[in-house]
């Protein structure tokens, strides 16, 4: 397939380097300033040589990108909350173009799901969010391929917040010792709100909300609880009885609920460090556990590209 | 209070395996009137905690009982079934805050005051002493499909006094 990649950050351009090796061709990649474009599929190695040298990707309008001849567009431009701008915008002219649609951006299908159905429904272009949703882990085809027999999913979806739980309890250590040193490492951002107050497990969980149930939840349709300043001792105590604490996020019984909660030490849901696991209640099949890496640009690109793998193809 | 006001009562327990301890736990049954009728000593089977449940058939009248079951737990026994009643739903709770500060005995005593509830054990830690933030693990006993209405009690006494709550993830967890 031609793709359009919007967002060159960690996920877009491991998309732009991966794509060649999936059989696409990627005939546009827009950053936040600039965008390549070139019809014959742009060379990945100059893109992306381009973006690091001088931090662009090319000489056009970002906005050209939207209207270069792609068959898939790509959304992974930084995930925003309430209008879910610019990637709802984005989402809406592709289909409007008659294109699929693969996103890793979580803002549409957080926080517009109705939107983007309709606009897919009145397109002949297919929409798939596999990678906003635990990133290499193929959690959304599988729910997908079990037809409407999931009833609960609940997990670890937020690998920052897992790696400090699994630091301190393992360490010994408080909760801004974890941070300074998961901020050095490059697992937690400078500004880590997001994802130590449960807001990017509470998105994935939104989603899966509105998968299962087919409904419009929103951020504000989650009960969200955060790990934010947790005293180390919380983990001792927990740790004392054979159980830790990890941030679990629960959709069941129509509700989303992100949370610390006390799970058993060495159980299913205590993965350690930045690992994401998902559980799926099903009713045929018992539980499903599925676990594996929840970020990172190659895992999430991986699952960028299964999901331009699963897409019908194009008239 | 006649004969006929008796009847048997199965009580189950949990004891630690150590000297004694059987012997303590039938103590308060025959101090309080109550008739031993059978002791089933399930030595080599463990309840999920890692102790040895005990089976007891005795005969009292109800009041006896009542007193029973209380000086049981008194003692430090923990009673999982006491005749029709099952004490079967454990939880165990986090609270994180000041706990100190806002009266950890109150907290304690409105749990308990919610039917059918009673705090079985609790370990707190202060590492900064009783200004600072702290930490408590409770371990609630609720009778047979309580746990949701402990969990909610527990909830609304901590929203007031600003306390975090670390809830056991109750589906999914073995």
């Amino acid at each position: 397939m031609r793709l359009a990649v919007m967002g060159a950050g960690a996920v877009g351009s491991s998309v732009v380097e991966l794509a060649g090796e999936y059989g696409h061709d990627v005939v546009a990649v827009a950053d936040s300033s600039t965008a390549a474009i070139d019809d014959e599929g742009l060379d990945a190695e100059d893109v992306l040589a381009r973006k690091r040298s001088r931090g662009v990707v090319g000489n056009h309008d970002p906005a050209d990108a939207l209207e270069a001849d792609y068959d898939a567009l790509v959304e992974a431009t930084p995930t925003t909350l309430g209008d879910a701008e610019p990637g709802f915008s984005h989402v809406a002219r592709a289909l409007e173009r008659d294109r699929h649609v693969v996103l890793a951006n979580k803002g549409p299908v957080a926080e517009r799901y109705d939107e983007v159905r309709r606009l897919e429904a009145d397109s002949k272009g297919t929409v798939l969010f596999e990678a906003a949703v635990g990133g290499a882990i193929p959690i959304l085809s599988t729910i997908d391929d079990l037809n409407g027999q999931v009833t609960a999913a609940r997990g670890v979806l937020n690998g920052t917040a897992n790696f400090i739980l699994t630091r301190m309890a393992a360490e010994g250590l408080g909760y801004e010792h974890v941070l300074a040193e998961a901020q050095d490492l490059g697992v937690a951002e400078a500004d880590p709100t997001f994802d130590v107050e449960g807001t990017d497990a509470a998105l994935k969980c939104v989603i899966l909300a509105n998968v299962l149930y087919d409904d419009t939840y929103t951020l504000e349709d989650a009960e969200v609880e955060g790990i934010a300043d947790l005293p180390g001792s919380a983990l001792e105590l927990a740790a004392e009885d054979g159980r830790t604490i990890r941030l679990i996020g629960e959709v069941a019984d129509g509700e989303v609920r992100v949370g610390p909660r006390l799970v058993p030490e060495n159980g299913t849901l205590a993965v350690s460090g930045t690992l994401n696991i998902v559980q799926l209640e099903t009713n045929h099949a018992g539980r499903l556990n599925i676990s594996g890496r929840g970020a990172g640009g190659p895992e999430t690109a991986s699952a960028v590209l299964a999901d331009i793998g699963r897409l019908p193809s194009v008239e | 209070m006649s004969e006929a006001d008796r009847r048997s009562y199965t009580v189950r327990l949990e004891l630690v395996d150590e000297p004694g301890e059987l012997l303590g736990a039938l103590e308060p049954i025959a101090d309080n009137g109550g008739n031993l009728l059978s002791i089933f000593h399930e030595r080599g089977n463990l309840t999920p905690r890692g102790h040895i449940p005990v089976e007891v058939d005795l005969e009292a009248t109800q009041a006896q009982f009542d007193v029973i079951v209380d000086s049981l737990r008194e003692a430090g026994v923990n009673v999982i079934q006491a005749g029709a009643e099952r004490y079967s739903e454990e939880l165990t709770v986090v609270l994180v805050g000041h706990l100190v500060e806002t009266d950890l005995s109150d907290t304690l005593r409105r749990f308990h005051d919610c039917g059918g509830v009673s705090v079985a054990d609790l370990s707190l830690s202060a590492p900064a002493g009783t200004e600072g933030p702290s930490s408590a693990r409770l371990r609630v006993v609720a009778s047979e499909g309580q746990s949701d209405d402990a969990l909610t009690t527990i909830r609304s006494v901590a929203e007031e006094k600003d306390l975090r709550v670390i809830e056991p993830l109750t589906e999914g967890s073995q």
